[in-house]
Parts: structure tokens; C-alpha cells; sequence
């Protein structure tokens, strides 16, 4: 397969991935905080709340139409760019995608209209319980399709059969309530909570220090603050169990995040690191400079301090120490299994069933390396380095200062005097765009450091995609890179537009 | 899964109908639901000025997600049953698919976007998304369903994977006349939807009278380029699978036999033509009596008839993706679907749907309860 057009159909896909999670951790998280202030509104009946309730919902609906928008690209481009994998594992992956669209896209959009529409229309209760069902809708299209996401770095569930060419589901359940899948549910939505959180507290700070709409900023900081500090509790947790679930499923990512290239048991974390410059074809990366925590890498993975971590030259060149294989070991298998399927193939048509079966059970028997089959060279199967260790230091150094931020807030907000605290309502403004940054750094370590895997071990990206010209997906690439740059402008524009006007009917009175 | 086996113990081609059913469902209801595509055709040709044009917009405004929503379960549920159709149309005939796609992208953002203070790119320039999106969609969605009966060059290989064999990648499909017919008698079927719809939920005399005189506009070109296709489908060879080895064959009058040999096929795709005529005719005829009643019978007409069109692709041993290139490539039902056990645990999340249809209603009927007029949508906090 001609290398450009993997490379610009991964790149088309990562444009639209990227632009698409700029706006649905926001609605993931706003959708909820908007349903706790107009629950409180109901509750106490007090105007002030369903004020701050609308004009939290202009905001939310501005950012909802370009997620829409940039979403239905991503369901299509399975299709569209990596044809082959969608055959190859549509049996597994499209269910979720069709749940999602029964069960969650009808809920989200037909009580978005009521959330909108019907404040004149439909009675208080009926409206307050439309807000939440568009929070229940939101979250829900995101279980299902994090389930797909994560059966492709974690396939359970399935079995290959020979005669169809594909992977076939054997197990509902096990796909949906894979560990992989229900940790990265819940650290991707807890995350979007956690972007929310700062959002609102950004904006309601930049209000205080304009001295414009006390009671919406205090009363907005009070909720976001605790919002996110509960959050962020189970983003810790879950981050945590995504890294032990990554050590033991793709250990190779996990030294590449850790750039550990030798193993060792006591492992130290990497807590700051600059990698140097030089890098030569094998991807082995040296240290500019770098400040280890000790015994907490092995921690992290195994929960034992003496662990040994697997480093990316054992997982690559093998240890028999250690008893894992060597990835030039693994290519030969995934070859015979490759083989073997043609065999297989071959023997069903002419009729030989001796030979067919005999096929099979070569086949079986190497399976699990199929993916290794279509790789060159045993490096191919190192995911990029850098990237994937400086985006994860990044998103977990910005999630500790996330932390701290909704301390400081709630505990200035709360002794009511924050506006005297300028630097934090300054800090809290520039928050803003680095939640943005820690949360696509998520997906950054989660989607280049599984590289070249498709489907972990089964599907390398080279096979998976689409059989056209690199031209076409260029062209595409371009044709979304321009439209989805103008569109995001104008939402920026837009926003900041709504904010500076404020909520519709002032809600300024002062306290 | 159930305590009691409800779908597993169907056989794996039984499960196959099922979900062929639900997807025909999902295309007519998405057809009846491009109404909102047509209605943004009109916007310029009904509302003469700023006024006008917003209450227009702000009507189909509020149902838009509907068929944006219906097109991404369509695609899902296709994803999920029929998962080498996926992989063979989407990354083949890439630039319909992806022209599709765009047209749907610019109309996500139209509605929210224009009017909205510092929105950058001027409300004309989401008015024009909107037309763009109004008639892309709904030519390029008819002219690609269209190639279900016209077939496709493409050939799959022995691990299903396949491969487009025009360098066009579906851009062709335009050129056939049969295609192209299809596509215009969607773009003006969803046209005259549309002008039904503003005759049940427009209050404002000036829209509602260019509405009456621009309906004949659309329903006869409609009516053309629909018998157009029906002939040509009914008079011309179709694909026909043999059911006991899979081998795809020609058959002449294919699809006229697959009417008469399914007479409720045939009943439906009658019935659903007569009620979709009958919805033109009365409010042409009668339309102080019967005027914001003609969508009711369109309506239902057009969903009927889309059905079985898809029944007739799919049904009665009948290849519903054909391949020209290379005849055993073609798609059936039975080659193209998922594993019995997926098939199975999707219906069961297919008893979800009447569910779902019945809050779409009860909150349709809430918002819907009487006319929008200009005053409306002062007193409303969110327009558009």
C-alpha cells in the first residue's frame, strides 16, 4: 500500500478527531452543570438561577452544532477511509455505532428542541427533566463509541472466522463491559467534566474581573469548582487504571510513553524529561535531562514497587529472561497465519477439505500475531516516542494544576472575596485554552502511541485503509482542514461575542 | 441474551429480512424527514424578506436534527447489519459519500450560527450552506440510492475486501439517467414536502400564498423525473441471486417481477404513490378545506413508497448492491451481513425503536401544538 495515502487518510482522520474533540468535552461536562443549576432553579423557584441556566445554554448550543457537525465525518470516515477495517471488524464495530444512534443521537436531539423551544411550551418539570436527558444522551453516545474505541486497542469478545475474513462477535457483554472500555469511558467523560468545570470558572472569572455579573460568576464558580473537584478525583483513578490496563495490554505503548528503552524491575517514573534532539530510524531516544520518582513506574504498572517494567528494546528485540518474544518471532507467525488463511482459501475453493482444515488450525494456532504478518521491519512496531511522552506529562502536569485551580476558586468564592485574588481570576481565564490542550493530549497518547495498530496486534493501519488515490484523500483533507478552520473561527467569534454580552436579561444584581 | 430467546432461535437469513426491514425503515423515514433539505431551497423563493426568511428558517430550524439524526443512525445501522455494504460503498464511491457529508457538515452549524452577533462569515453565507445543503443532499442521496437497482464498478476479493474499478470513485453514477432522474425526484419531492409542511405550521398569508402557487413548480417535475425512474426500473434487467448457490445472474423485468411476485410490495409501493399524489392534489384543489392536511397523506405516502423500493432492491432473491464490473461481486442480503449473533443482539436493541418513536411524537406534538408566526419567535429565547 502506497505510504502517502496511509499517511494522509490518518492524517484526514486525525484532523477531523482533533477539531471534534474541541467541542464535545465541553458539552459532555456543560450539559450536566447546566442540569444542576436549572434543578436548583426548580427547586427554589429564584429567577437569578434560570437566568444563569439560559445563558449557559446559548453557550452550550453554539458549541453543540459544531460538534454535530464535525461528528458525522468521523462515523462516515470508517467507511470512507479505512474500508478494509471496516470489514474486518464491522461485525464487532458497527454495533456500538448503531446503539449509539438509536440509543443516545434520538435522546440528545429530540430534547435538545424541548431544552431550546419549550420553556413556554411545556410545563417546568417537563423541561428540567429535557435538560437532563440531553446530559443522558450526551454521555450515552459517548459510552458507545469509547466502547469501539476501545476494542480496538484491547479486541475481546470475537472470534476470527476464516470463512468470512473477519472478526465475528461471540460476546455482547464482554465487548461492553471490557475493563479497557468501561476505564476509558469514564476517564474520557470525567475529563470532558473537568474541561466544563474550568470553562465556567474561566468565564465567570473573567466576568469578576470586569466587574460584570457578580452572582451568575459566583454562583457558576461554586458549582463548576465542585463539579471538578469531584471529577477530577475519579480522572486520577480512572488515568491509573488506564495505566496498569496499558501495561499489561500494550506494554509497547507504555515504555514508549515512559520512553523506557531498557527494562527494569524498581522502575523510576519520568516526571520531567527532555528527550534529545537526535533521533535515528530505530527510535531509540536518549535523555537530554530528566527527574525520576523512584520505584513509581513499577508502582504505576503493577501495583508492586519491585515490578519489572518492560523496556521497549526487550519488547522489540525480545528477553528470554523475561519470556517475551521477539517482534522478528512474532512476524513469522503472523506470516504462517497470513499463509494459512490463503491456504485455507485456496483449499475451500478447490474442495480439498483434508487440506482446508489443516489450514485452519495453522492459522489458529498463529492468530494472535496475524497483525505482525504485514509489518516490514520489527521497528515498525515502535509507536512514535516523543509525541507520546511529552502529550501525556502535558495532560497529567495540566490536571494537577486543574486540581488545584478548583480548590483556590471554591475556597476564595466560597470566603467571598475572589475578585481581590486578580492572579487567580487571571489564572483561571488562561485555564481556559489549556484544558483544551491536556484533554486532546489524551488522545494523543492514547491514539499515536498504539501506532501502528489499527487493532491492537490484529490490524496495522497500512492494511486497513481504503484502496484509493493519495491525491483524492489530499484533496478531502483539504476540503475539511479549510471548512472546519472557518467554522471553528466563527464559533470562537461567536462565543466570545455571547460572553461578552452576558446573560440575556443582566443578572447582575450585586451581592 | 433475554431470559427468553426471542431472536436467537430465528435462522441467520430470517435475522437478514429483519434487518433489511429496519434499514428500508430508516432510508424512508430519512427521505420523508429530507423535507427540512427542501424547505432550504425554498428559503429565498417563499420569504421575500427578513422576516419571512427567519420564520421560515426558525420552523425547519426546529426539526433539522431530526434528519441529521436519522442519517447518522442510517449509517450506523447499516455499519452494524449490512457491514460490507460499509466497507464497499463508503471507501469506493468515496466522492459521493464525502460530497454528502460536506453538504451535512456546513448545514450542522446554519441554523445556530446565523444570526448570531460576530458570526464571522455573515448570515448570507449560512443561508447559501443551507441551499447548498438542501440540494446536494438530497440529488446525491436519491442518485446513490438509485445505483442499488443501476449497479456499481467494483469488485471484492476472497477476504471481502474490496475495490473501487473507476477512477471517479461514484462520480459516475451522475452520468446514468436512471440515477439522475431518481436524484431530482428526491430534490423535488423534498421540495413539495416542504411546501406541505409550511401549509400545516406557517402562520403568515404572504409565505403561505407564494407557497400555493410555487407547489405545482415542484410537484410536476416531481412527478416526471419519478415516473421516469419507475419505468425504466420496471422495463429493465435486474439482479438476480440464485438462493441455493449465490450466483448472480441477469434477469429482464427483474424488478416488475419482484412487484408482482410480492403483492404487498406492490400494494404499498401503489398505496404510498396514490397518498403522495393525493397530498399534492387536494390542497391544489381544495385548500381551505384540506391544506395543512396534505403532509399527513404525503407524508405517510412517501414513507410507503420508499420502503418498498428498498423491499424491491433487497427482497425476493435480488442482488441490492450490484457490482457491473464483475456480476459475483454484487451484494445480497445474505453475503454482505453480520454474524447471526450480531444480527441477534441488534435486535434486540432494534425494540428500543417504537420506544424512541413514541417520545419523538409526544415532544414533536409539544413543541408543534399550534402555527409559528412572527410574533412567536420574538417571544421565544432562542431563535434562529
Amino acid at each position: 500500500m502506497e505510504a502517502s495515502l496511509v499517511d494522509w487518510s490518518r492524517a484526514q482522520f486525525a484532523l477531523t478527531a482533533v477539531y471534534h474533540w474541541l467541542f464535545v468535552p465541553l458539552t459532555l461536562g456543560l450539559s450536566f452543570i447546566i442540569a444542576f443549576m436549572e434543578s436548583i432553579y426548580v427547586r427554589t423557584g429564584d429567577e437569578q438561577w434560570k437566568r444563569i441556566t439560559k445563558f449557559w445554554m446559548t453557550l452550550f448550543g453554539v458549541n453543540f452544532a459544531i460538534g454535530v457537525a464535525t461528528g458525522i465525518i468521523l462515523e462516515f470516515e470508517f467507511g470512507t477511509n479505512w474500508s478494509n477495517y471496516s470489514w474486518f471488524v464491522g461485525d464487532i464495530f458497527g454495533a456500538p455505532l448503531a446503539v449509539e444512534g438509536i440509543m443516545a443521537f434520538f435522546l440528545e436531539s429530540t430534547f435538545i428542541a424541548v431544552m431550546f423551544f419549550g420553556w413556554n411550551k411545556v410545563g417546568k418539570k417537563f423541561h428540567l427533566a429535557s435538560t437532563w436527558l440531553v446530559a443522558v444522551g450526551a454521555n450515552l453516545s459517548a459510552l458507545w463509541i469509547l466502547v469501539a474505541n476501545a476494542w480496538m486497542h484491547y479486541p475481546v469478545g470475537m472470534r476470527f472466522n476464516p470463512e468470512t475474513a473477519r472478526n465475528e462477535m461471540m460476546n455482547f457483554w464482554e465487548v461492553l463491559f471490557s475493563p479497557v472500555a468501561i476505564n476509558k469511558f469514564l476517564h474520557t467523560v470525567t475529563s470532558g467534566y473537568v474541561l466544563a468545570s474550568v470553562f465556567v470558572i474561566g468565564v465567570s472569572a473573567w466576568y469578576l474581573l470586569r466587574n460584570r455579573h457578580q452572582l451568575l460568576a459566583r454562583r457558576s464558580m461554586v458549582i463548576a469548582s465542585v463539579f471538578g473537584l469531584v471529577m477530577s478525583l475519579f480522572l486520577v483513578l480512572t488515568g491509573d487504571g488506564s495505566a496498569r490496563l496499558m501495561a499489561k495490554h500494550q506494554p509497547v505503548k507504555f515504555a514508549a510513553m515512559e520512553n523506557l528503552q531498557d527494562g527494569q524491575t524498581n522502575a523510576p517514573l519520568v516526571a520531567f524529561g527532555i528527550l534529545k534532539s537526535t533521533s535515528d530510524e530505530h527510535k531509540t531516544e536518549d535523555f537530554l535531562m530528566k527527574i525520576e520518582i523512584p520505584n513509581v513506574l513499577s508502582y504505576m504498572a503493577f501495583q508492586d514497587a519491585n515490578a519489572y517494567v518492560p523496556g521497549i528494546r526487550d519488547l522489540i528485540h525480545g528477553n528470554t529472561d523475561r519470556n517475551i518474544i521477539p517482534v522478528d518471532e512474532k512476524m513469522v507467525r503472523g506470516k504462517l497465519a497470513v499463509a494459512a488463511l490463503k491456504d485455507f482459501k485456496m483449499a475451500r475453493k478447490e474442495g480439498d477439505m483434508m487440506k482446508a482444515d489443516s489450514a485452519r488450525k495453522t492459522f489458529e494456532e498463529h492468530f494472535s500475531y496475524f497483525g505482525y504478518g504485514h509489518l516490514n521491519d520489527v521497528h515498525d512496531a515502535i509507536p512514535p516516542i516523543k509525541p507520546t511522552f511529552y502529550s501525556f506529562r502535558i495532560m497529567v502536569g495540566l490536571g494537577m494544576w486543574f486540581i488545584l485551580l478548583f480548590v483556590l476558586t471554591l475556597f476564595f468564592v466560597l470566603r467571598r472575596n475572589p475578585v481581590k485574588r486578580r492572579w487567580l481570576m487571571y489564572a483561571a481565564v488562561l485555564s481556559i485554552p489549556l484544558a483544551y490542550l491536556a484533554s486532546e493530549m489524551g488522545w494523543v497518547v492514547a491514539e499515536l502511541g498504539r501506532q501502528p495498530w489499527v487493532i491492537q496486534d490484529l490490524m496495522p493501519t497500512s492494511v486497513a485503509v481504503s484502496r484509493l488515490t493519495a491525491s483524492s484523500v489530499q484533496l478531502t483533507f483539504a476540503l475539511f482542514a479549510i471548512t472546519f478552520t472557518l467554522l471553528l473561527v466563527a464559533d470562537i467569534k461567536i462565543m466570545t461575542k455571547q460572553i461578552k454580552l452576558g446573560p440575556k436579561d443582566g443578572g447582575t444584581r450585586h451581592v | 441474551m433475554g431470559g427468553h430467546a426471542m431472536f436467537e432461535n430465528l435462522s441467520h437469513f430470517a435475522l437478514q429480512q429483519y434487518w433489511w426491514i429496519i434499514i428500508s425503515l430508516l432510508a424512508s423515514f430519512l427521505v420523508f424527514l429530507l423535507f427540512v433539505q427542501g424547505g432550504q431551497t425554498l428559503i429565498y423563493r417563499l420569504g421575500r424578506n427578513e422576516t419571512e426568511r427567519s420564520l421560515i428558517i426558525n420552523v425547519l430550524g426546529r426539526k433539522w436534527e431530526f434528519t441529521f439524526t436519522t442519517l447518522v443512525t442510517f449509517g450506523g445501522a447499516f455499519f452494524a447489519s449490512f457491514p460490507l455494504f460499509y466497507s464497499t460503498s463508503f471507501g469506493g464511491a468515496y466522492w459521493v459519500w464525502m460530497l454528502i457529508l460536506f453538504a451535512f457538515v456546513i448545514q450542522a452549524v446554519s441554523y445556530e450560527y446565523r444570526k448570531k452577533p460576530n458570526n464571522f462569515l455573515g448570515s448570507r453565507t449560512y443561508e447559501t450552506f443551507l441551499l447548498v445543503n438542501g440540494a446536494l443532499g438530497t440529488i446525491l442521496l436519491g442518485t446513490a440510492v438509485s445505483t442499488f437497482f443501476t449497479g456499481s464498478q467494483f469488485s471484492v476479493n476472497v477476504n471481502n475486501f474490496s475495490q473501487w474499478e473507476t477512477p471517479t470513485h461514484g462520480l459516475e453514477a451522475a452520468l446514468n439517467v436512471q440515477n439522475l432522474s431518481l436524484g431530482l425526484a428526491v430534490f423535488f419531492l423534498s421540495r413539495v414536502l416542504a411546501i406541505l409542511y409550511f401549509f400545516k405550521n406557517i402562520d403568515n398569508e404572504e409565505i403561505i400564498k407564494r407557497a400555493r402557487k410555487q407547489l405545482l413548480y415542484d410537484a410536476i417535475p416531481f412527478v416526471v423525473f419519478f415516473l421516469t425512474f419507475t419505468v425504466m426500473l420496471l422495463l429493465k434487467n435486474g439482479f438476480a441471486v440464485d438462493p441455493v448457490s449465490g450466483v448472480v445472474s441477469m434477469e429482464p423485468y427483474k424488478y416488475l417481477h419482484n412487484l408482482i411476485q410480492m403483492p404487498v410490495v406492490l400494494i404499498l409501493f401503489l398505496l404510498g404513490v396514490v397518498l403522495v399524489l393525493l397530498g399534492i392534489i387536494r390542497p391544489v384543489l381544495y385548500f381551505t378545506r384540506s391544506g395543512d392536511k396534505g403532509i399527513w397523506a404525503a407524508g405517510i405516502g412517501t414513507v410507503l413508497t420508499v420502503f418498498s423500493l428498498f423491499l424491491t432492491a433487497g427482497f425476493n432473491n435480488t442482488a441490492y448492491y450490484p457490482s457491473t464490473f464483475d456480476l459475483q461481486s454484487s451484494l445480497t442480503i445474505r453475503n454482505s451481513s453480520s454474524s447471526h449473533y450480531t444480527l441477534t443482539a441488534m435486535s434486540y436493541v432494534s425494540l428500543l425503536v417504537p420506544f424512541v418513536l413514541a417520545y419523538i411524537v409526544y415532544t414533536w406534538r409539544a413543541i408543534n401544538r399550534k402555527k409559528i408566526d412572527a410574533g412567536e419567535l420574538e417571544d421565544e429565547g432562542h431563535v434562529y
